[in-house]
């Protein structure tokens, strides 16, 4: 790590997932192995040919007070839930606004907001759209609105790349405050898209698991019969602060967030580019930008999407990049997928792994593909081992985006 | 039949509290939209469609500006 480089400290963490409402919910489901996958009860689950998905543990609207989640998309709602608990858990009594940022983003925004707005307007006109529709449906609302909660005028932005959004949007933050814009932001992301529409077409471009007889195995990365991702919402949000800032005010700190890499495939708008070059040069980056050595990595928390394409190729370029030895777990297996979300949620359970020196397990796994060879967690969690350890979280999206985000143990 | 005063303060109550959270009891007719209640404009134009609804009384936006207290949105759908 360079000398004159800013050190930035994660200080707050906050998730509401299919694994629970909070963080401490969702991770002891994840260390104990269970699956938030369900099947979808909803009438318009005959208009599709998927049958479940990863519905939120905790329904937003049972948290927030009525008037507040009636002018907030359900994108925004998990958001503002996830970044309240950041933010208390943070304990930041007193920062100054202008030095407070936010990075928060979505894969796909306010979605479900456009759609009912649509049928609102067809049937009843014009004059009867909320007057929120606009800032419901923006993908920057989730940012806007957290801005405005906890105060930040240094400057509120929305990273968004599919579903490496979230991790995107933390990397973003890290460079927010090492280039002197920030001592404290609010970064992660947020997604809410569970609705027949999206999950059409996402089964229009077969990326859709169809176990239907099984909902809760079918998100099954590096499984031999893995058919397709588990399409899943929530939040994960995280407060990130300079070292410096952090220590001044005796802050707990959970971890390092070494340095993020990011690069693109230049390849296909959906498939990943099938050598792996793209997620091994983020790899590569996020060590130099962290000053570590793939040595120094000892858990990787993969992408690991449960399709057919991108897993084993993931293997490839860690054992490549890092080497095989860092155990690599796909806590997707369990959360189903969050698009803009998963790289929130998964940056937050590799904090967490580091700071509990605990990998989570990856279920699922029956007959495990060829090709790999790295030290995968199959089944049950294992323990990392004790002194400076760092990990890294991947999160690749549609449009060909690569980002690993590294962080280091205390 | 015209509804009364207390019938439409009621009303209107209702739709605040619905929409803003304020409690209905805290909603009386002298009180100011923006400067008692903290209703901002986006707030208002809610409150006016869902006034429409309970009430059947259209208000036009060039009539809405017009309406700083909940007295004279009473006024207004008394005629």
């Amino acid at each position: 790590m360079s000398k004159d480089q800013v050190r930035v400290v994660v200080t707050g963490l906050g998730a509401t997932t299919p694994l629970g409402g909070d963080v401490a919910s969702t991770w002891s489901a994840l260390l104990a192995g269970r699956s938030g996958v369900r099947t979808i009860t909803e009438d318009w689950a005959d208009s599709v040919p998927v049958k479940f998905a990863a519905f939120a543990a905790v329904d937003p609207t049972e948290v927030l007070p009525r008037p507040e989640a009636r002018r907030l998309d359900r994108a925004e709602q998990l958001a503002l839930v996830a970044a309240r608990e950041a933010w208390a858990d943070a304990g930041i009594e007193k920062v100054d606004a202008e030095r407070l940022g936010v990075v928060v983003g979505s894969g796909i925004g306010g979605i479900t907001t456009i759609l009912a707005a649509y049928d609102t307007f067809k049937e009843k006109g014009w004059q009867r759209l909320s007057p929120f529709t606009v800032p419901m449906l923006m993908p920057n609302g989730p940012a806007g609105w957290i801005g405005i909660e906890v105060g930040a005028r240094a400057g509120v932005h929305a990273t968004v790349s599919a579903c490496a959004t979230g991790a995107e949007s933390i990397g973003y933050a890290i460079e927010m405050i090492r280039s002197g814009r920030a001592d404290v932001v609010v970064a992660g992301g947020t997604e809410a898209a569970i609705h027949p529409l999206n999950i059409g077409s996402f089964a229009a471009m077969r990326a859709m698991s169809t176990r239907n007889d099984d909902p809760q195995g079918a998100s099954r990365p590096w499984d031999r019969n893995r058919d397709g991702f588990v399409l899943g919402e929530g939040a994960g949000i995280v407060v990130l602060e300079s070292e410096e800032h952090a220590r001044a005010r005796g802050a707990k700190v959970y971890a390092v967030a070494a340095g993020v890499g990011y690069s693109a495939d230049a390849h296909h708008i959906a498939q990943p580019e099938p050598t792996g070059a793209g997620v091994m040069l983020a790899m590569r980056r996020a060590l130099a930008n962290s000053g570590l050595t793939g040595q120094d990595i000892k858990h990787v928390n993969a992408h690991a999407t449960s399709t057919p394409a991108g897993d084993v190729v993931e293997t490839v370029a860690i054992k490549e990049v890092i080497g095989g030895h860092p155990l690599v777990t796909g806590t997707k297996s369990m959360t189903g997928h969050l698009l803009g979300g998963a790289g929130g949620i998964e940056s937050v359970f590799t904090v967490l792994a580091l700071h509990e020196r605990i990998a989570p397990g990856t279920i699922n796994v029956d007959d495990l593909d060829d090709g790999i060879e790295v030290d995968l967690v199959l089944g049950t969690p294992r323990k990392l081992p004790d002194g400076q350890i760092a990990a890294i979280n991947n999160s690749f999206g549609f449009g060909g985006h690569d980002v690993a985000v590294a962080f280091t143990s205390l | 039949m015209a509804m009364t005063e207390q019938e439409i303060l009621a009303g209107i109550g209702k739709i605040i509290n619905e929409i803003t959270g304020i409690p209905a009891a805290e909603v009386t007719p002298e009180k100011n939209f923006v400067d008692d209640l903290d209703i901002d404009s986006l707030s208002m134009v809610e409150i006016a469609v869902a006034a429409q609804d309970e009430f059947g009384v259209e208000i036009p936006d060039d009539q809405l500006k017009h309406l700083k207290t909940v007295k004279d949105v009473i006024n207004f759908i008394q005629g």
